[in-house]
């Protein structure tokens, strides 16, 4: 966990007291934090927690009630950002009633890219033999995998991805993981929303939240060594029962 | 708004259409179907079936147009698509002038195929050119792609969406002068008619039928008809929300 000093931390996304209504609700109550580039950070929480919400708000399609979210120097949602952002729902968006090829071909057009550009993408996500296929005929770990294709298309500089592991075999998911740190290595910054925590191990930062609010943030390990346990679950359980002692 | 993406969301419209078989039968078989049935109906009275056969050569572009176009926009609601594709370069306008040119091309084929049918099987007569026949069809059905992209915002699911037909289409198919003519309705009625679109493609399809040459009137509908299927568009991009709660 040795980071050259000289560099300074550059966050791609940073975001102040953000505070969210989802149906007369407040879902988010005031979130402070940051994204730095180049990383994988992880976003963990249980269902219900407000990891969409805050992605929502990210990518700039969430109405939000107060507080600021600057994607590359720029307020979310801006213009230029769409051709930056890649975002990736957790129930697939793509055209069910075409194929994986025609999906990717088509996001690929919005910025200009054509069919090799698709085609490679496909390949990466490991769908090169159900490139023709329609996404209505495939599984639901090939349809998600459909879907991330059509965000990595255009290579984004920033990737928000909400639970795309779910339902993937564990060596394609490995390989997913393998794929996303290649791509933060290429200068790309990712934030992945996940429940699951053995995923989280993977990440090189982690934001804890639950009930809207963040409950830790920090590297594994650091997670890790601040309460003491040695595995990410234990952490999260021990960060939780502390919160309620405290609240 | 961006030619190369308006055109390749087209493409992409007319991509799923051609992977729906059923739909394309459907949309090309139902009103031959329905205006055969009428002709064998009307055997013995040339002249209603005529009237009334030219008519329906207007409505049925308008309604099942009106249909699937809803239809589809809440599928890209609900499906999360649209969502998705509001955080890419994706315009609005691109979105809706490439659902309508997607569309109008699928209403052009259905147009010209029907009316072909009508003037050549089933003795279909008019003064004017069957050409200004298929492009009141066309233009009706643009209406339908309109309106149906402008209500669908209003439709939460599917099944609310197909109620928007008797809501939207059924009081213009009674109003618009194909059952009673509009002179002899109460003026109270006629009023209304004056303010649903319907109504002026029906009299610009009663032009061409008893003129032989397009007449100032005609035209004039489809101005009118142009008209609402720009408002409508501009009705519907401002439904279309980039931020949603």
């Amino acid at each position: 966990m040795e980071r050259s000093v000289e560099r300074p931390i550059e966050r791609s996304i940073e975001i102040k007291d953000l505070v969210v209504e989802r149906g007369g609700k407040e879902v988010l109550h005031g979130i402070t934090t940051y994204v730095e580039k180049g990383t994988v950070t992880g976003l963990l929480g249980p269902s219900g927690s407000g990891k969409t919400t805050l992605l929502r708000s990210i990518v700039g399609v969430q109405i939000v009630k107060s507080g600021s979210v600057v994607v590359c120097g720029l307020p979310a949602g801006a213009k230029e950002l769409r051709y930056k952002v890649g975002y990736v729902t957790q129930t697939p968006s793509v055209y069910a009633d075409l194929t994986v090829r025609e999906n990717v071909c088509y996001f690929a057009s919005l910025y200009g890219l054509g069919t090799a550009a698709a085609d490679e993408t496909i390949r990466r996500v490991g769908l090169a033999g159900e490139a023709n296929q329609m996404v209505a005929t495939l599984s639901g770990g090939q349809r998600s995998r459909a879907s991330l294709a059509c965000a990595l298309v255009c290579r984004p500089e920033i990737l928000i991805l909400d639970e795309p592991t779910v339902g993937q075999d564990p060596v394609l998911r490995d390989e997913l993981w393998g794929h996303f740190h290649d791509l933060a290595a290429q200068g790309a910054t990712l934030l992945i929303s996940s429940h699951v925590m053995d995923e989280a191990n993977r990440c090189d930062r982690l934001i804890l939240i639950r009930e809207g609010v963040i409950i830790a943030d920090g590297t594994p390990a650091e997670i890790k060594a601040t309460t003491g346990t040695a595995d990410l679950d234990q952490a999260f359980l021990k960060l939780i029962r502390s919160r309620m002692e405290v609240g | 708004m961006s030619l190369r993406i308006l055109f390749s969301t087209t493409a992409l419209i007319l991509r799923q259409l051609r992977h729906d078989r059923r739909t394309i039968a459907i949309m090309m078989g139902v009103p031959i179907i329905l205006l055969t049935l009428l002709h064998y109906i009307l055997e013995d009275n040339e002249l209603l079936f005529d009237g009334i056969s030219l008519l329906m050569l207007g409505i049925f572009p308008f309604t099942i147009m009106f249909l699937v176009t809803s239809i589809a926009m809440l599928r890209e609601r609900t499906s999360g698509t649209l969502e998705r594709l509001f955080t890419t370069p994706v315009g609005k306008l691109d979105l809706l002038f490439g659902y309508g040119f997607a569309f109008g091309m699928a209403a052009a084929a259905q147009a010209s195929l029907v009316t072909a049918i009508a003037y050549w099987f089933l003795d279909l007569d008019t003064l004017g050119s069957p050409a200004l026949v298929v492009m009141i069809a066309v233009i009706n059905a643009l209406l339908g792609v309109a309106l149906g992209l402008f209500f669908s915002a209003f439709a939460r699911t599917e099944f609310q969406a197909v109620q928007f037909l008797p809501l939207v289409v059924f009081p213009q198919f009674l109003l618009c002068g194909l059952f009673v003519p509009r002179e002899q309705m109460a003026s109270w009625l006629n009023t209304i008619s004056d303010f649903l679109p319907l109504t002026y493609a029906v009299e610009a399809l009663q032009e061409v039928g008893m003129h032989a040459d397009p007449t100032a009137t005609m035209w004039h509908d489809i101005w009118i008809l142009v008209g609402v299927i720009l408002a409508a568009l501009i009705l519907g991009a401002v439904t279309l929300r980039r931020r949603t709660p």
